[in-house]
């Protein structure tokens, strides 16, 4: 059956199980592979893309349910990667491999869209979720008080 | 080749030979030991719009530089540093220079990203392509105005004849440079004059990998894709014994079930067997693998018992072993020693875990060529592997490299190209194979199991005058020979046999063992457990002595000197780099220590419960120490305040991307210190995903790892590796310094410390 559902503000009819993970309709379906996997069970956090705004692990989130929503992936945060967010990414050299940073972005973002300015507490809390096996965790939270300063 | 002979523990070679499953294998038992000259640079050619000087550049008429990096990017910088080395000595640039990532081809030498090479082997010969061809174009600019090439220099992408005011620019000299040779032997710039060489150059991919653009191997899609998923038995060897498929095929988007190759004894690099579901999408393969039911035969190691395994290991480490190293008389002198002390130290299988699982699309060609695209640390064995496969010839092979996500080592083994290789001539369509987190950690190749005794003797003052260590585990050469039974060749040079400490009487030993799953390199290899029982064991010395144990160590390294382990017996390959250029210099590793103390402010107060940690270990040629700031909370838990890295690598070629490693490192020695831990029954492995082999996460993270550059002028080192084994001593010791226990196992979960 086809599903009907908005993905960076683009509508997409995708013809898929209802039960299938939103990630692999984004991925192998709508083509849009900035998108993780990671685990398959959210525990990464790779996969997170915001759905109305919030921090959702699309490897576990059925296609379904994001009907009548709007998801936004990395490749939606900005036209050419010019989001607060990604500017500190960059200014810091944050990403290693970069694989797990699409999913550490977007749930930055999330974060500093509720929490304009958070502790390193409240980085700690947000961010759990997500792995890096690079291990680039001290400089996402330089980057993010950076970014949440240019916001500011 | 018509048969593979044991690899024997003396060599260190790039192996080719046939298995028993009739697969043509080339293999690289570890780029670690292979010969260090990679120099040659082949001639120029042009096809009227562009010079290639050689296989690493070639300038176009427009001006850009295409720079090919034929090494592959799994986080370490690899892509940024390799053009600043070529930019650099081409007096490129940087805006004009445009990188493309090479396919796997013997023309580029050495391919093999892992032993912490790109860099500490092929330094020079990164500098001759610039150079060499820096040279061509100052001798083509020099024909046009008719002037001595010794007026003429080259800067900011052209050649300047500086009396006459005059300039080509770079793009300008293509058309006057097709007939010239590029020089053999070119002139390297001087230190002093390096522009990018030495600067902290941001990421090249730094706009693509924070924009979703970057393209990894679970990325590539081609026309008329198919989606594979592959169930492979649970223990290592074994194979089908029955299968029913019916459901499988039913589910919705499923289009094809079809069996894989047996699996080969011993495993080389070969696919693991099994039986694959190929569907439209991901999601419908794994749901259709779900479906199938299959009967196993576990195969020859289905008794693997790990929590077994661990008694035989310990048995083994604790008798006598076989001699690998001898100074002195370490029996003698224990038998002379005022007072004595002994230990073992145990630490886990890991898996690597890289955060992109395996993946690989291939597709077959109609002149029965292969093309295969793949997150692959070594496209030319992705080569020999598919080869061997398939049953065509490598230069049939089309390996292209994405990038990695993670690599630490499981990426060297291109298994999961050949799987997708095979698949697709199976089914006559592209196919793309990606593995679950569950295959990733289920089917790996993985670090060993260890056991280590060591033995120390004390004179009346304390001081160590004999030492004995003897190492157990299953050895990388299980993965190559049938006929492994632990320990040999390049690993006892992973921190065994290059012992730099001053004691008159020591002896070297490994033990024996056995191995029952695939065995392959992580990150360090035998280092980790190595550096985790020495650092770990002369802590403990120091505090029997009731002395620093920063003031011990230094001590022990006793005066600054060269150390050569071939004098005392071993066999010693210094990571296939020579002595004169990359000495066991005591001096150097004390200086590490000495800095990493001060950046700590060890011997400072500190606040209640908390503790200092500090190890030092010298490996890939490069030396780092780390101090850990650890303390326990109430409920008993271990907190990693802070850390401390103090890095010896020689020259530099990027301080922020070598600063990012030491701080990755802390973080992947944190993992395995504090969790890491792969454990096997009845063959089969018995985590699957993160919430049985947990890693840190950003709550764990310390709140600042430290990182100084030691200023050397040095031939340079390993950087991505080096990191690594001093972390999991440093924490023990910090650990036992805020609480007054001693650990001697890994991960610090089992003794319920996370």
């Amino acid at each position: 059956m086809a599903i009907e559902i908005n993905i960076n503000g683009s509508a997409h009819s995708l013809d898929v199980d209802p039960k299938m993970p939103l990630l692999w309709a984004i991925r192998d379906l709508a083509g849009l592979t900035g998108t993780k996997f990671g685990c398959g069970k959210a525990l990464c956090g790779a996969c997170t893309v915001h759905i109305d705004g919030q921090p959702v692990r699309s490897c576990s989130y059925p296609v379904s349910a994001a009907v009548g929503k709007q998801i936004t992936t990395i490749e939606g945060l900005s036209e050419d990667g010019s989001h607060p967010v990604q500017e500190a990414w960059r200014q810091l050299n944050v990403p290693q491999c970069g694989y797990c940073q699409s999913g550490q972005i977007m749930t930055a973002v999330a974060l500093l869209e509720r929490n304009p300015n958070p502790t390193d507490a409240d980085i700690d809390t947000a961010m759990s979720g997500n792995i890096c096996r690079c291990g680039t965790y001290t400089r996402i939270r330089k980057a993010i008080h950076l970014a949440a300063e240019g916001q500011s | 080749m018509s048969s593979i002979d044991r690899i024997s523990r003396r060599e260190f070679l790039k192996r080719t030979g046939q298995a028993g499953g009739g697969m043509v294998l080339a293999l690289s038992v570890t780029t670690a030991c292979q010969p260090a000259a990679e120099t040659t640079i082949p001639m120029q050619t042009s096809d009227g719009s562009s010079i290639a000087a050689n296989v690493y550049v070639n300038i176009r008429d427009d001006g850009i530089v295409e720079i090919y990096c034929h090494r592959s990017e799994m986080g370490q910088g690899i892509r940024t540093c390799l053009p600043q080395v070529i930019a650099d000595e081409l007096e490129a640039d940087w805006d004009k220079v445009k990188l493309i990532q090479a396919l796997g081809d013997e023309k580029y030498g050495s391919q093999n990203t892992d032993g912490s090479t790109s860099i500490r082997r092929q330094f020079d010969m990164l500098r001759k392509a610039g150079a060499s061809a820096r040279e061509m174009l100052i001798t083509a600019a020099a024909g046009v105005w008719q002037v001595s090439v010794d007026e003429c220099v080259a800067r900011d992408h052209a050649i300047h004849h500086e009396s006459s005011g005059r300039s080509l620019g770079y793009g300008e000299l293509v058309a006057h440079a097709a007939d010239i040779e590029v020089p053999e032997d070119p002139v390297f710039k001087s230190p002093d004059d390096y522009k990018y060489i030495g600067k902290s150059m941001d990421n090249i991919d730094g706009l693509a990998m924070s924009t979703g653009q970057a393209n990894y191997g679970i990325d590539t899609t081609l026309p008329n894709m198919l989606y594979a998923s592959i169930e492979r038995c649970p223990a290592y060897g074994g194979s089908v014994k029955s299968l029913d498929s019916t459901a499988a095929r039913a589910v919705a988007g499923v289009i094809d079930v079809i069996s894989m190759p047996e699996p080969t004894s011993p495993p080389f690099f070969n696919p693991l067997g099994g039986v694959a579901v190929l569907a439209s999408n991901t999601w419908s393969a794994q749901q259709g693998r779900a479906a199938l039911e299959i009967e196993w035969d576990l195969g020859p190691n289905a008794q693997y018992d790990s929590e077994k395994y661990r008694e035989e290991l310990m048995a083994s480490c604790c008798k006598e072993g076989t001699s690998v190293l001898n100074r002195g008389d370490a029996e003698a002198g224990f038998v002379a020693a005022e007072s004595t002390h002994s230990a073992e130290y145990y630490a886990p299988h890991l898996a690597q875990a890289p955060m992109e699982p395996p993946a690989a699309t291939a597709q077959m060609n109609e002149d029965g060529s292969c093309d295969v695209w793949s997150c692959t640390q070594n496209p030319q064995s992705v080569q020999e592997t598919v080869a061997g496969v398939l049953g065509i010839e490598k230069e049939q092979v089309h390996a292209y490299v994405t990038l990695l996500g993670g690599g630490f080592g499981r990426k060297s083994k291109g298994d999961f190209a050949a799987e997708a290789a095979w698949l697709a001539r199976a089914t006559g369509r592209p196919v793309h194979v990606t593995w679950t987190r569950e295959d990733d950690i289920r089917h790996g190749y993985y670090h060993s199991v260890s056991a280590q005794h060591l033995k120390a003797g004390m004179d009346e003052n304390g001081t160590v005058t004999s030492w004995l260590h003897r190492s157990a585990f299953p050895s990388i050469g299980s993965t190559f020979s049938p006929d492994s039974t632990g320990p040999g060749g390049f690993e006892l040079g992973l921190g065994l046999v290059d012992n730099p400490y001053a004691i008159p009487n020591m002896r070297l030993e490994t033990g024996d063992a056995k191995a029952y799953i695939r065995i392959g390199w992580l990150r360090s290899v035998c280092n980790v457990y190595h550096a985790f029982a020495v650092g770990s064991f002369v802590d403990e010395l120091a505090h029997l002595a009731g002395e620093d144990p920063k003031d011990y160590l230094l001590a022990l390294l006793g005066p600054a000197r060269k150390i050569d382990p071939a004098d005392d017996g071993a066999e010693y390959g210094n990571y296939g780099q020579s002595l004169e250029t990359h000495p066991i210099d005591t001096g150097r590793i004390a200086a590490v220590l000495e800095k990493v103390a001060e950046m700590a402010g060890w011997g400072r107060e500190l606040p209640e419960g908390h503790g200092l940690g500090i190890a030092v270990h010298r490996s890939f040629l490069t030396t780092v120490g780390t101090v850990a700031e650890v303390s326990v909370d109430d409920a008993g838990k271990l907190r990693v305040h802070e850390l401390w890295t103090a890095i010896d690598a020689g020259r530099v070629i990027n301080p922020d991307r070598v600063t990012a490693q030491m701080e990755g490192a802390g973080i992947f020695g944190m993992s395995l210190t504090m969790h890491g831990e792969i454990t096997a029954k009845n063959g089969a492995v018995v985590q699957g995903n993160f919430d049985t082999y947990p890693v840190v996460r950003m709550n764990e993270a310390p709140t600042e790892i430290n990182v100084h550059i030691m200023d050397v002028d040095a031939p340079p080192g390993g950087v991505g590796e080096p990191g690594v084994p001093p972390v999991a001593p440093a924490i023990v010791n910090a650990y036992f310094a805020a609480s007054g226990n001693r650990v001697r196992e890994l991960p610090l979960r089992n003794a319920g410390l996370s």
